[in-house]
Formats: C-alpha cells, structure tokens, sequence
C-alpha cells in the first residue's frame, strides 16, 4: 500500500536539546538541503522550533512536513512537571507503583530515596479482580469508579489512569472502568494500562500506563500550542513525532501515547547515525554522543538498531515500551577531573554540566573539566566558542584549576596533567563502547565509531585505538544529526500482548486472528497522517522460553500477514524459535516444554529517503585553500605544530595527514599524529591508520 | 617492580573491572535458574596467585561474595600446597564448602589457574548459587536443620576439569545429588563460560600491556584501597564503640542469639571484635568465619562507599572473631539461614558506626530475607513449588526518611513481579501493600515495610518460611526508633489465625484452598529524635497513610486528625510538656 506522494516542498526535522534546537531542510523539488541552529527555548519549545525554521525559509507554507525529535517528555519527567494525576486500582494493590520491583537506587550506600509521581491519596482501590487465566473473580461496578472518579476529581486530579491486576489477560473490567470514566471525566486524559501495554509484569505495566496519564495533559498542551503556532504562520502541513523506538507517529498518536516520546531526542540521532553508515558503506557501526554531562552510545548492526523492553527515566520510572537502545556513562565535556584519596585520578561522575560548565566558561566552577583539559592541550580553539554564546575561553582558568585539583596532587606538570585527563576520560568511553560491542560478542575491527553532537569529535581517533575499532566516520553536520535522523525515520506502530500458554496448547487460529487484527489497527494508524510511504513492512515476533526459565528471547516469524492463516501452525513457531535460541546460546535443551509468552507486532511505514550526497563538498576549495591557520596542540607529552582546516571546506578524496584539527560551526575534530582523514563523496570524514 | 604513572594506573583498572564484569554478565545471561539470572546471586573476580586474595571484582554481582570469594580461592591454595598438586593450564576445581569458601552450601563455586608464560599470574573464579543442592528442603532453606548434612550435598575442592579435560564423573554426582539436575548442569556451564572468558580477556590484557604493568597496577590498586580506607578510618576520632543486636532464636530453641561488636579505632587501624557473641547454635543461623568478615566488608562498603572491590580494603582493619562463636562455625554445624545472620553483622556495624560518625550512618533496613516457599500438588498431579525472598524498608538516614520496600542489603535483588506468580502457581496475592507504622519512628523516618497476603487456590498446600526480626525490630540510630517487628500470620480453627512458635521460622504449614497467610515486614529503623521530626512532615504521613494518628501522637507527639490535619498548637504543647 502506497500512498500518492503530495506537492513536493520542504520537509524539515527539528531536533530540541536541552541548549539548542537544531533544524534540517530538505527541499523535495530539487534536492538541496540547509541547517539551521538557535538556542533553545525552555520555557515553550516550540517557540525555538519556529526561530529555527524563520532563519532559513520565509513562509512556513513552503513546508510540507514537519517532524520533530522532542524532549518535552523527557523533561516533564525527570523534573517533575507532568499532571496531577490518579490512579484507579484493584482494592489491595494501591501501592505497587510506590513499591517497583522491591529495588534501590545504588548498589551501595542505604540512602535511596524513591517519591512516585502519584502520591499515595490519589491512588484509589476499587472492588474488582482477574485471576492469572483471565477469569472474573469479581465483577466490577461501574458506581465505585464513578465514585472513585469524584474522589480524585476533587483533590484537583487532571489527567487518570486505570490500572488494574491481570488485565493484560482480560481488559473487561478496565474497558468499563474507561467507559465510565468517560461520561464523567471532564477532559480525554485516561489511560487504561491494558490500552497502553497488554503485557504481563504489573510494576512496569502500572508505572508505563502511570508515566503516560501523567504526560498526556503537558505533551497535549505542547502540541496544541506547536500546531497552533505553525498554522498561524501558515503551516497547512502534516507534524510528525519521533518515538522513543526510532519510529515517528502523528500527532494525534502522541496525544494519546506521549509516554511513547520519553527518548524521542538521542532515537533520531541514532537513526541518522544508522543510515548515514549504510550510504557510506558502514553498515556496523557504534554512535557516540558526548554531551555536557554524559556519552550516549548506541549500537548498529547490518544497519539495524538495537532495540531495548524498557528503561528507567530515573530511579523506579520505568517505562516499558521498545526504544532504541542507548548506554549511557557520566563521561561528558562538563564531567570533572579529581583525584581521591587513594590517589587515584577519576573522571566524573560529578559534572559540571553546561551551567556552570566547565572552569573555562568563566560562569562559577573551579574545578576541572574534561573540555578545560581539551583548551589547555590547544584542541579546543580558545577564540572561536562553539555555540557563539561566549567571546572567548579562559585557558588561564583551566590551567589553574588542573593544577590545583590534579597536577599538584599527582606530582606532575600541568600538561601532563591535561593529557592524563584525556586520557582517563577516552578509557572510560572506550570502556561504554566496548561493552556494546566486544562484550556483547561483536567483532570491533568490523565497526567503525560515528560521533555526533558537540563533543565526540575531539575524542574519535583516540576511541577507534583504544577500542580496536577499524575506523570513525563523522558525519559532516555532527551537530545536527539527530534532526536530519528526523527526516529519514520511518513511521512505526509496536504492540505487544501477552499470550503465555504453552507451544502445543496453544491455539493457533485465535493467535492469527489476533497478529491479524493488530497489524490491521497498526496499519489503520499509520495511513491516518497524510505521508508518503515507499512501502509497508509487518515484523512479527513471539517472546518464547523453555519452561522453567525467565529471559525470553525474542523469535521472529517468517510468515507474511495475507497468509497467516494457512501458514502459521505449531511446527513453524518452534522451528524459529529453536533456530533463534541455538543462534543465542549455542545449543537446545531437549524434552523441555516451549512458552509463548508475549506476541508482539510491528507495523513499519518506510518513509522515501533521501540522497545523502547533497550534502557531498562542493568542490570549491583545495585542501590548501581549506587550511585556515596553524596552532600548537600539545600530545604525547609535547607541543606540535598543528595545522588547522575549515572542515567543510576540505575536497574529498584527500588525504588530510594527522595530527591536525578540522574547525567547524558546531564541532572540532581532532585527527592524531599516527592517524589520517579523508572526506568522502556524502561529506562525512573517515578517520584511519596510516599506513605504515 | 615500575612504578606506574596514574593515567595507566587509571587505564587498567578500567580493563581490568571490564573483565570481572564482563564474566558476570556471561553468566546472567546464560543460566538457567532465576536465582542468578534474575537476582544476580553470584559474582566473579581475578584473585591473588599466593594469598588468593581479592584483586578485582565484578560490580554487578551479589555484594557479600565481595568478600567471600578471597577465602574460597585460598582453600584451593592451601589444598594445592599441602597435597602437593601441580596444577596445570586448564585446571578447574568445583566446590561448595561453606566453612571454608564462605556462605552457604547453595554457592558454588569455580576455581581457575590462569596462567602467563608457564607461571600461575593470578586466579579466575566464579561463584553462582544453584537451584537446588539437595538436603531435606527443596530450594534448601531449611529452618529446622542442625547439621550441614540435612541442608545438602557438601562438596570439597576437586577437578572438574584437568589440563583442560572434563571430568564427566563429577557433573553426574552432582546431577544426582539435585532435585534440578538440569537447572544444575545449565548454571555450571555458564560458570565454565564465565571463566572462559574471563581467561581469553586476560590474556589479551596482557598480550596488549605486559605481565609488569599489569602487576603493578594489581598491586598499587591493592595499596590505592588500603590507603583510601586507612585514611576514612583516620578521620574517624580514636576510641571503642560498642552495641549489640539480636537474632531472634536458631529456629531449634526459642531463644535469642546476640551479636556483640566493639570497634576499636586506633589512628588509621580499626579492629571489629565480636567477642561478646553468642556460641555456636543448633539450628542454621551460624556462619563461617569467612563469612563474617565477608559481611562487614559489605558494611564498610555501604558506609564508605569510594572504597574499591579488592582485599586493600581490609588491610587496615582487623578482625577477633572467638573459635566457638557463631560467627565461625565449622562442620557439621548448619548455615543454610547466613543471610539472616550477616544481615544482623551489618547491622550492628551501622549501630556502632552512628556512634562514631553519626553522619555516615542510617537506621537499619529490614533486615531479613523472609524466604517463603508454597508447595503442593496440582490436581493433575504435577508438584509445584514457588520459592521467593520479600523485601521491607530502609532506615532513615541524614539526607531523608528511608526507601519504602528495598532490597536486603547484601544483595541486590529484586522480587519477581506477582503477576508472574499468579500465572505460575495455583495462589492470588488479596494484597501487595506498603505497611503503615512499620517504618521505626525518628526525626527522619524508617522507609515502610510491606504487607503481603496470599490465598491458595488448590486443595491443599504446605508453606515454609524462614525469616527474622520477628522479636527484635530494626534499631534506629541517634535516637531513632525501631521499625516494627517481622509478622507472619496462618489461619488455625475454623476463623482463627496464629503465628508460627519460633515467631518467624516454620516447616510444613498445612493450607487448605481459598486459605490465606499473611507476611508483614518490618520497616527500616529510624534516624534521630522523633519528636524532633517537623510536625508538618507527620501530619503528610498521617494525611497519605504511612503513620496512624496514633502513632503520631504516642511516637511523636504531634496532635493530628486521621485525615492528615495538624493541631500545631496542641502539638507544641504536648512536645513542650514531654
């Protein structure tokens, strides 16, 4: 199914971080594309969104489709700022959401601290129960939630979530709840658990469907607010909203699913990161984002992300929908070099963050930084800020603060110093990307890294020795990868639903029927948007274990949706899954029965892509005309003179000779005495060993 | 020996935790049972090739096994030595000597040679505990046990492999020896992988950097820790501190065993004498001496928390631990019940420790692991039996009131979700609720205890339970209060319902169906003067239901309605007249 493709016009991602909102435009009609960068605006995004847009196109008519990477979610969580929101539950469970998994923050030290974003006095139980096989044990009575409902209503509740024991086995009970819920309930802020995530596990179920309620009146006002904005400055386009899976949804899913947005942000750049490796011929490849507190990193295997169940925003929030899976350590520009007591020089995990940030910035810390490090080794032009926000950077401060808080307590000099911290800093990210990829049975030699956003650049060359990976890729905008992820990523529908029954009593036709059904409401999903598909995909996947153990492993079915019901059977079901299982833990257990746990059913739009050699150089410069300065940056225990080139000026094809430093608007690259840097045909520079 | 320079020295610490890390990771993945795919019981290390001390540990494995595995590597180079054994690439030794090795007989554990150019560098070793090891009860916590012979099979140190060769007699012996064989024989082949591993990375570590860097940074990292440790102790002002604390009885005879630590600081040496103990029980809540200093370095670790996983820690520090104590048993005494007592170790230390550094400390958690097992028969005659740890609060502490529903200290488990438990076993949970008023009174409050009731479903069923803290709650410190005592109730009669004999320890409960038990765990102790708590702060807690208004007026004195309204002027006067 196809959908015709509309007047063709600008497409534009947008990517809001937490310093700048980052647009990519791609004109459709011919081909050209264009970045633009301004400071977020925190109190409303979308006002930034539409400052960046302004500063590279006059008329908002002119866009066809805006979709957009958000942390609207993301922030509303970990700060707190979601609705005031109840929850209706089975009488005896009103406090599974405050008691988790029976889990602490820190493995040590006793002093965790856990307050749930609803507290206690709008959690309200109800008379009603499901047993484990699906049966009613009590039926409910749609006059306690009215009452109920009035309760939570009067303590000032905004938005509600039915939550009740079971029924991913049976919704019946919370059906009606939301059916009365519905005539009473002065907006549409309900969430029912089983709408939200049928799966079996009642804490994560609680706390998804919870985190969902408690994000639906911010994120709706948000969206409302976006879409107003846009149409008044005469949008008449489709908004698009990118999930934390990879995947975008429209608007009106997110209103209903926000909960499905809370790691909207870094799934783009990993996206992006995963189709500009393909284009250039990297398909294996590991994103590294270094931010002001903390490098992400993500890994992409034959071009295909990995996905992860779940995650925790914070200590017990979890939410349990698929996300791209991200590893995050406390190893970030604004992550502060000490030394403790045992003599041991450590890197992070305090930060500085970007406020104060590092000593350098002048706004407060005195404490060194791993960015004060890179300014004091010459890597980091003092003059020439990335961001615009500052004048200049104070090296004398940096070098200061490494003295005080390093150098004198190692007995060692000032430079030395510096590079110490550089160096500890890349064996820790080392240490984040060998645990994506070695420790998790990957060739590294067969990876190449790809840094993105501001900081990962300067690190690159270090990384690939330390790690043993074959090369870096840095893609030619770092900075705004994930905006340009915004403008490739598909359309995506997850759900998932829990069938446990054993494999030879399970009912097959019913287990078609079901896929049958859930692909269709996926597929009517996605055509509701007005976008452009190149195609659509179905992904069909069973969580199956032997019985007696708990990790499933996740089998996918090689059976297509028109058929199904001639072509799934019994057989089929435990062929993929032995296949799977032997390709995971290299041997069968025999005589042990087989579980079907969990069906879970993926519905992919693909979204026309485009082509990445835009963004190629222009061919107006030789690499002489690209250098623009020469300065000294210290290494391996001495200065040497560096040259410096404007990186988007460098040809491609030419070998630029480490070490030296590639300026940018939004990033520096740093390329080491024994490595070497060549621009490819999409603009992305490939960092390698010389040959020797 | 080379000095290293600190930006090396930093390099390989990183890799070399990678390594220990990366073999607890094999074996989550891989094993078979929940026990250590789910609750992570197990932990893996690089240990010294002389001393078989810690030198690098794992940091996602269970916390007592920190400590525990030291002694375990020892054991296999003290029997080396005395039956003078070459040992040869490709060794592996099994066993799960509890007096030696530490624990209980449920762990255990591998030991591995790990050779560099001929010469033994250091040992790889790998500890999980397994399903079902034997004994009188399944899942193998039996309370009633008065010799290690009636809580499993005992294995000593022998070759599972040599030279590199398995020895498929052993596996069929311990295969025989399980009510799980196949659970068994999953987990030691995640173990073998683990060290596998664990083997191939060393020697890449080493290959990359050499056998004398490596060396030196295993040594100033032993000296990095023992100095960071020295120096915590040295802040601390001289003097003996004392306090005791009690197990509630052995589950034989009822009556309570004490645990009596004096900690003595001198400059930066500080000696953990536990002289004033009880002797050695009948029943299974003794433990080795290995395992006692394994559990005060879990203490030492959750109050100094910069320390690093390696024997450097404990360098600084020595031990008095008497002979006949029931923190250092030998065989045949049982100790299958050594979580309960290693909690109650770490208890007293944070007691003693409130008294020196009041700021570094916290009331005490929960402090037992309740292990509650239902069994029967399905009615097509298919035995089940569902076995599972509960959690309860933390203590208070200087920054807060403590966690509501945690883990035990000395591991960092989580409880499987009920949902699962209804799917797999013929019961209902009727409630799955925090615990008002169980969290101990204090100007920052004990973290609430939890409130489970379970109704069997089936005909018949028998319970078990091993747990504590049934007659002594957990103590606050600086002048807070206890968490309320450990409660577990059965019906008896026709409507009535009582608690086991020895409060909290008890075989073969006999349930008939739509029965229910009950398990009420304690809260965490509190921190400081309650009546020094902020009125306002009782009044939320009466408002959201963990504290009572009575409560609030017999522990804090504060006059509130039971609706959360605070009369702060009848409140003032009952704090002034008081």
């Amino acid at each position: 199914m196809v959908s015709k493709p509309k007047r063709s016009r600008t497409v534009v991602g947008v990517d809001v971080g937490g310093t700048f909102t980052d647009v990519f435009f791609l004109n459709e009609v011919d081909g050209s594309c264009d970045v633009a960068k301004v400071p977020s605006t925190r109190s409303d995004q979308s006002v930034g969104i539409q400052e960046g847009i302004a500063q590279q196109l006059k008329k908002l008519s002119e866009v066809s489709l805006i979709i957009h990477g958000t942390t609207v979610g993301t922030n509303a969580l970990l700060e707190r700022k979601g609705a005031k929101t109840g929850i209706i539950t089975t009488r005896g469970f009103r406090d599974v959401i405050e008691m988790r998994r029976r889990d602490r923050p820190e493995t040590w030290g006793l002093w965790g601290m856990f307050e749930p974003i609803v507290s206690r006095e709008l959690r309200v139980e109800v008379d009603e129960r499901v047993l484990a096989d699906g049966t009613i044990l009590t039926q409910l009575d749609a006059s306690d939630v009215k009452s109920a409902a009035g309760k939570l209503l009067s303590l000032g509740a905004e938005s509600v979530c039915i939550f009740f024991i079971n029924s991913y086995a049976n919704d019946t009970n919370e059906k009606l709840a939301v059916k009365t819920l519905k005539e009473i309930w002065p907006n549409d802020h309900i969430t029912s658990s089983s709408e939200i995530l049928p799966e079996i596990r009642e804490f994560e179920r609680c706390s998804t469907a919870t985190l969902n309620a408690y994000l639906q009146p911010p994120i709706g006002d948000y969206l409302e607010r976006l879409e107003g904005g846009l149409q008044k400055g005469g949008f008449g386009g489709e908004v698009l909203i990118v999930q934390s899976n990879g995947g975008v949804m429209s608007v009106n899913m997110a209103r209903s699913f926000p909960v499905r947005t809370a790691l909207s942000g870094p799934a783009a750049g990993v996206i992006a990161g995963a189709y500009i490796g393909v284009s250039a011929g990297f398909p294996n490849l590991i994103t590294c984002d270094m931010g002001g507190t903390s490098f992400d990193v993500s890994l992409v295997a034959d071009g295909e992300s990995a996905l992860a169940a779940q995650t925790a925003v914070d200590f017990g929030m979890v939410v349990r929908t698929p996300m791209i899976e991200i590893t995050t350590i406390g190893a970030g520009g604004g992550s502060i070099a000490s030394v403790d007591r045992g003599g041991l020089l450590q890197i992070g995990p305090e930060s500085a963050g970007s406020d104060p940030g590092p000593v350098c910035y002048g706004q407060g810390n005195d404490r060194p930084t791993v960015t004060d490090a890179n300014v004091v080794l010459g890597r980091i032009n003092a003059e020439k800020p990335i961001g615009g926000k500052l004048a200049r950077l104070d090296v004398d401060a940096a070098k200061k603060a490494i003295k005080i808080h390093v150098a004198d307590l190692l007995e060692i000099e000032i430079m030395d110093a510096a590079e110490a911290i550089i160096r500890v800093a890349n064996a820790k990210m080392a240490g984040a990307i060998r645990l994506v990829s070695v420790e998790r049975g990957h060739d590294p030699e067969k990876f190449v890294a790809m840094p993105f956003g501001g900081g990962g650049a300067l690190h690159a060359g270090a990384l690939i020795k330390d790690v043993g990976l074959s090369k870096a890729l840095v893609p030619r905008y770092p900075g705004v990868t994930s905006a340009l992820g915004c403008i490739i990523a598909d359309m995506r529908f997850d759900r998932v639903h829990t069938i446990n029954a054993v494999l030879d009593d399970l009912d097959i036709r019913k287990l078609a029927s079901e896929i049958k059904k859930t692909a269709e409401d996926g597929q009517k999903r996605l055509v509701e948007a007005d976008v452009t598909f190149d195609g659509v995909e179905h992904l069909i996947e069973l969580d199956m274990l032997y019985l007696g153990q708990t990790h499933t492993v996740a089998v996918r079915l090689p059976v297509g949706l028109e058929d199904i019901k001639s072509s799934l059977n019994t057989n089929v079901i435990r062929t993929a899954f032995e296949n799977t299982y032997e390709k995971v833990f290299g041997r069968l257990l025999h005589n042990i029965g087989i579980r079907v746990l969990n069906l879970r059913v993926t519905v992919i739009g693909r979204r026309p892509k485009f082509d990445l050699s835009i963004l190629g150089p222009s061919g107006d410069y030789t690499i002489e005309e690209a250098k623009i300065d020469s300065r000294e940056v210290w290494f391996e225990g001495k200065w040497r003179q560096t040259d410096v080139y404007s990186r988007l000026n460098l040809p491609k094809e030419q070998v630029v000779s480490g070490p030296a430093l590639l300026e940018q608007p939004d990033t520096t690259i740093f390329i080491d005495p024994d490595l070497e840097g060549k621009v490819d045909q999409f603009g992305n520079l490939i960092i390698s060993r010389k040959n020797v | 020996m080379q000095k290293l320079d600190p930006v090396m020295l930093a390099v390989l610490k990183g890799r070399l935790e990678q390594i220990a890390d990366e073999m607890d990771a094999t074996l989550f993945r891989s094993a078979f049972n929940p026990i250590i795919a789910e609750a992570h019981d197990a932990s893996h290390g690089l240990y010294h090739a002389k001393t078989g001390e810690t030198l690098i540990q794992g940091k996602s494995g269970l916390p007592v096994f920190v400590g525990a595995m030291s002694f375990a590597v020892k054991m296999v180079i003290d029997k080396v030595e005395v039956e003078n054994i070459v040992l040869k690439q490709g060794d592996v030794f099994v066993f799960n000597d509890p007096y030696e090795g530490g624990t209980h007989l449920s762990d255990f554990k591998l030991v591995k040679p790990f050779f560099h150019e001929g010469e033994i560098f250091c040992f790889l070793a790998s500890v999980g505990h397994w399903h079902d090891v034997g004994g009188n009860v399944p899942g193998n916590y039996n309370p009633v046990a008065t010799e290690c012979y009636q809580e499993g099979m005992l294995i000593p140190p022998v070759f599972l492999y040599k030279e590199g060769v398995l020895n498929e007699d052993i596996i069929a012996i311990l295969q025989s020896n399980s009510r799980l064989p196949g659970s068994l024989y999953g987990d030691l082949n995640g173990q073998v992988s683990a060290l596998d591993l664990g083997d191939r990375r060393l020697k890449d570590l080493l290959q990359e950097y050499g056998k004398e860097k490596i060396t030196s940074a295993l040594v100033e990292l032993n000296q990095s820790a023992a100095r960071l440790m020295a120096s915590y102790i040295s802040d601390l002002p001289n003097g003996t501190y004392s306090a005791e604390d009690w197990l509630d009885n052995d589950g034989i005879i009822d009556e309570p065993l004490k645990i009596g630590l004096d900690i003595i600081i001198a400059d930066n040496r500080m000696t953990l004498d536990f002289s004033r103990t009880s002797a050695a029980c009948d029943g299974p809540v003794n433990i080795s001496r290995s395992t006692c200093i394994a559990s005060c370095y879990v203490a030492l670790k959750h109050i100094f928390r910069e320390v690093p996983a390696n024997a450097g820690v404990l360098e600084p520090i020595d031990f008095i631990i008497p002979e006949d104590s029931l923190l250092s048993v030998g065989r045949p005494k049982p100790v299958c019940g050594y979580t309960e007592t290693i909690l109650r170790v770490i208890d007293v230390m944070f007691q003693v420790i409130s008294q020196v550094a009041p700021e570094m400390s916290n009331g005490c958690a929960y402090g037992t692991i309740n292990a509650l097992s239902m069994a029967g028969y399905r009615k097509n005659g298919v035995r089940w039996v569902m076995f599972s740890f509960f959690g309860g609060g933390h203590g208070g502490h200087p920054n807060g009131d403590g966690l509501n529903h945690g883990n035990a200290p000395i591991s960092t488990a989580t409880i499987p979700p009920l949902e699962i438990l209804e799917a797999a076993y013929p019961i209902r949970f009727t409630r799955w609720a925090l615990r008002p008023d169980s969290g101990g009174p204090g100007k920052n409050r004990g973290g609430c205890g939890a409130i489970y009731e379970i109704e069997l479903l089936e005909e018949k069923a028998d319970a078990f339970l091993f747990g504590e803290r049934g007659k002594f709650g957990p103590p606050g410190v600086i002048g807070g209060e206890s968490g309320a005592l450990n409660k577990f109730s059965y019906p008896t009669g026709v409507n009535g319902e009582t608690s086991p004999p020895m409060v909290s320890k008890m075989v073969g409960i006999h349930l008939e169906q739509n029965q229910r038990i009950r398990l009420e765990t304690p809260g965490g102790g509190g921190y400081g003067d309650a009546f020094e708590r902020d009125p306002k702060l009782v009044a939320e807690d009466v408002r959201l239901g963990y504290v009572t208004a009575n409560s609030a007026f017999e522990n804090y004195r504060c006059s509130v309605s039971d609706d959360g309204i605070l009369d702060q002027q009848e409140t003032d006067r009952l704090r002034e007249t008081s």
